[in-house]
């Protein structure tokens, strides 16, 4: 039987991410990061989970997962992602990007790189009283993407003073979350439900495709994204077709927050979609995903 | 009013000096602003330099603490768990599961406790050293009071197993005897040993006979037989191997009255009391809260532990756990709630005082009948909300409790921060989501002047999207429809682009404001080389012309701009008119004509 380690931390975590392996490596993965919200004081944390030389006898890690270090952080953060073996990124709630390094041999993070204009209110005051938080964050290195509350996006490179690419009112309400489709191609999600898909190598600040929640299905095709909702359905889309999500399953009680993408190369036929996606969602066999 | 019962406790704030000057002060939710006014007390008005700050005071600073957060997450699940607790459930199996559930409170207690003082322990400075040891033997306090409680008032052991029960307390609660033995049992020849015949009697309680001993003469043979023998005299004779009155007095209990009921418990302990002490010293207050709970008066514990106590968590997890035994009597207080409710009510506050912890308190004011909804309604509008994912939290749990008003207040909060932004599109959908059909006319009004200024839509993707949450508010339909029109327009659909915008004005949506900008919008189709209007529509649209130009206000006295603006208005009147006739006239020929003619 499996053991579940449990540790109380004294902080709201609301994100945490596996450290991306070297690639070619056949390791299992050992280290994550969290991060708290919340609280007066936000930290950005990296653990350790077992290794240390203690194996028990099925080969498993034994014992408790051990925190390497923390770092203050301003603003509660809002996401966090891996950006390679030893960055981390960070989205703020007051509208600052941070690049955080970590030093694997005196267990310190320190602050590489950081990007304090990156969203805020235009208007008068200076921006850094009128900081817009920053919903979401993600990584394809050496690109970073950011979307704000406030409805900007932001194409940042590692070690660029300033953003490559910047779109202004990208959406009328809040973004929520981005994730990469495909490079140059993003997709975002709104609090007003809508997917829209993005091409950085194109010109202009329109996105190349929206898509939003109605009540209609569309055949499954190849390229699917799910996205969670506030009331717990996971919607399942076709980005490459249609505007309506596929389907709808009823997932969990409370708020979902971030979209996945469902890699077309995991498999093969709708049967075995079926299959994957709820062993990915641990959901009940009796569900389908069906195509008119 | 009920008078104190002690003098409250005086705090010196650094830096105010309150021997010269008047200071003021604020209470707040769960905090307090205190500074120094420039009024001297004294008579003369002079100009003395005063303390420059502002200082916030906080009487629970418990909340704060890292470790004790422990305790607040999880005693909060074992309270949920309490309050589900089947209420048809009666005798036995009842009563185990309330002891269950006092002895997970009591678990959590000592998890504390432990982490607590594994952390005095490690720390560097002696100063923090000290603060958490005694904040240790806070807990133990608590846990040796909650213990005794489980024991006399939710267990409620008859005579015989009640003795046993206070053996088992008492063991818990002196650690000493336990390392003492380890020492004793480890040497070669435990009899030789010093501590051997100290073990022996202090041991008395908790191994019993399992201490083996040679039946030699001894002075130290024949106290321990008179001990056994109850003779209280020389029990109090090795009162330094006794850590406290009441190990004495379950020791006493053990030799002279095992099968003491809990009725008599009081006398014996009163008595042991004061023997122990022998007119030295006064009782402390956890004497003083012990004492109570043997007289089985459990709102003196309470009172007692409320005043000992800094924060509330104790006496409110206990009061709630008594309470569900059935053994508080429903006295009201003052202020109209009992005194379960009283205290959930305090520590629920205090939890929404702390950044991170007001999502426990929210569980807690849903258990309290009488006034929680309300404390709930007041305490979740001030959770400072600087992003949308802690509003849509917040909001979630307003809707769940059908908090409408909570609900309107909270968007409508996050609307104007987003107006203030000139994020219209935001503003809108939180005033769709709090269905304020008045901010919403609002939001609509700005986009449509908006559009006059720039003679375009911003936030197209809001607009075309509104599906059944147009129907809001009407100037929000209008907003929707004008577009659909713009939208149809662009698609080249002319007919349906045509009819839509009469029926814009026809059915009263349009505010009259409008209704110049939807005219002129017909003009382009009026002038297409198809006829789109036909005969009745144009009729109808010449009404409306009518109807707009017969309310035009009196020319009096007027500058030249505002002759220049009439001149303009004029002029597009006339070019409509000319329009409205020449189609008139093409659609009657279109009309009276045969097809294909």
């Amino acid at each position: 039987m499996e053991e579940i380690y449990v540790k109380f931390v004294s902080q709201k975590i609301s994100k945490t991410r596996w450290r991306p392996l070297p690639p070619g490596s056949l390791q299992t993965v050992e280290t994550f990061a969290t991060e708290s919200w919340d609280n007066e004081e936000s930290y950005v944390s990296p653990w350790s989970i077992g290794d240390f030389g203690n194996l028990d006898s099925d080969g498993g890690f034994e014992g408790d997962h051990q925190l390497l270090c923390d770092i203050r952080h301003h603003g509660d953060v809002m996401d966090l992602q891996f950006f390679d073996q030893e960055r981390i990124v960070t989205a703020s709630s007051t509208g600052y990007v941070t690049v955080f390094l970590h030093h694997p041999n005196n267990q310190t993070l320190s602050v590489n790189q950081q990007w304090t204009t990156a969203h805020y209110h235009p208007g008068p005051g200076s921006p850094s009283h009128s900081g817009a938080p920053c919903a979401a964050v993600v990584c394809n290195n050496p690109e970073i993407v950011t979307v704000g509350e406030h409805g900007r996006i932001n194409l940042f490179k590692a070690d660029h003073k300033e953003a490559i690419r910047t779109i202004d009112n990208a959406d009328s309400s809040t973004f929520h979350a981005v994730t990469f489709l495909q490079t140059p191609e993003i997709l975002t999600v709104n609090s007003i439900g809508q997917l829209k898909t993005w091409n950085f190598r194109q010109q202009g600040n329109e996105p190349s495709h929206i898509l939003s929640l109605t009540s209609d299905r569309v055949p499954l095709h190849c390229h699917v994204v799910a996205t969670g909702g506030q009331d717990g359905i996971l919607s399942i889309w076709d980005v490459r077709q249609g505007t309506m999500p596929v389907s709808l399953l009823k997932a969990h009680e409370a708020e979902m927050w971030e979209p996945t993408v469902l890699r077309l190369k995991y498999f093969l036929s709708e049967n075995v979609l079926t299959r994957f996606l709820f062993q990915e969602l641990g959901l009940s066999e009796g569900r389908t995903l069906s195509a008119p | 009013m009920e008078e104190l019962d002690g003098e409250p406790a005086v705090t010196v704030i650094p830096g105010v000096n309150s021997k010269k000057n008047q200071m003021c002060f604020d209470w707040g939710p769960g905090e307090m602003l205190v500074c120094e006014t420039s009024f001297s007390k004294k008579e003369k008005s002079e100009m003395v330099p005063s303390c420059p700050f502002i200082y916030i005071i906080r009487k629970d600073v418990d909340v704060y603490s890292q470790i004790l957060r422990k305790l607040f997450n999880e005693s909060h699940g074992i309270f949920l768990g309490l309050q589900r607790i089947d209420e048809e459930l009666t005798g036995k199996s009842r009563k185990s599961q309330l002891v269950r559930v006092s002895k997970n409170y009591r678990s959590v207690i000592r998890a504390c406790m432990e982490e607590m003082h594994q952390v005095a322990i490690a720390a560097k400075d002696p100063a923090s050293g000290r603060q958490f040891s005694s904040q240790v033997s806070i807990l133990s306090a608590m846990e040796l009071i909650w213990n005794l409680c489980e024991i006399l008032f939710i267990e409620v052991a008859p005579a015989g197993h009640l003795l046993l029960h206070l053996l088992d307390w008492v063991r818990l609660h002196v650690c000493e005897v336990d390392s003492l033995s380890a020492d004793v049992l480890g040497s070669e020849n435990p009899s030789n040993h010093d501590s051997f015949w100290n073990l022996g009697l202090g041991g008395m309680t908790s191994h019993g006979w399992s201490l083996p001993y040679t039946f030699a003469t001894n002075p130290h043979l024949e106290s321990l037989l008179k001990i056994m023998l109850g003779d209280e005299a020389a029990l109090l004779e090795q009162k330094e191997l006794l850590s406290n009155w009441y190990h004495f007095l379950v020791t006493r209990l053990l030799y002279s009255n095992p099968t003491v009921k809990p009725i008599d418990l009081h006398y014996y302990a009163q008595s042991s009391l004061d023997l122990f002490l022998g007119g030295e010293s006064s009782p402390e207050p956890l004497d003083n809260i012990l004492l109570a709970a043997f007289e089985f008066d459990i709102h003196q514990v309470i009172k007692e532990c409320s005043i000992a106590l800094s924060n509330w968590w104790f006496v409110a997890h206990l009061t709630d756990l008594l309470d569900h035994c059935k053994l508080l009597q429903s006295h009201n207080l003052y202020f109209g709630s009992n005194m379960r409710e009283f205290l959930l009510l305090e520590y629920a506050s205090g939890l929404f005082a702390h950044p991170s912890l007001w999502q426990l308190g929210v569980d807690y004011f849903d258990y309290c009948p009488k006034l929680g909804r309300v404390s709930l309604e007041l305490h979740i509008e001030r959770i400072p909300l600087n992003t949308e994912q802690k509003a849509l939290k917040v909001l979630r749990i307003c809707e769940q409790r059908q908090m409408t008003e909570q609900v309107r207040s909270i968007c409508k909060i996050l609307a104007m921060k987003a107006v203030r932004n000139n994020r219209l599109g935001s503003a809108l959908s939180w005033s769709i989501r709090a269905k304020d059909a008045a901010f919403a006319t609002l939001v609509s009004d700005r986009f449509l002047r908006d559009y006059c200024e720039r003679g375009c839509f911003s936030d197209l993707d809001l607009i075309d999207n509104l599906g059944p949450a147009m129907m809001l508010s009407d100037r929000l339909t209008f907003l929707g429809k004008y577009r659909e029109f713009h939208r149809m327009y662009g698609e080249k659909r002319f007919a349906d682009a045509a009819s839509l915008l009469l029926s814009l004005m026809t059915s009263g949506i349009a505010p009259r404001s409008f209704w110049m900008t939807l005219l002129t919008d017909a003009l382009p189709l009026l002038e297409q080389k198809q006829v789109i209007f036909s005969a009745e529509q144009t009729y109808e649209l010449m009404q409306c012309l009518e109807d707009l130009t017969s309310r035009r206000p009196v020319r009096g006295e007027s500058d030249i701009q505002q002759l220049q603006d009439e001149d303009i208005e004029t002029t597009k009147v006339e070019m409509l008119r000319l329009a409205l006739a020449r189609n008139l006239a093409r659609a009657i020929i279109r009309e009276g004509s045969l097809e294909g003619s």
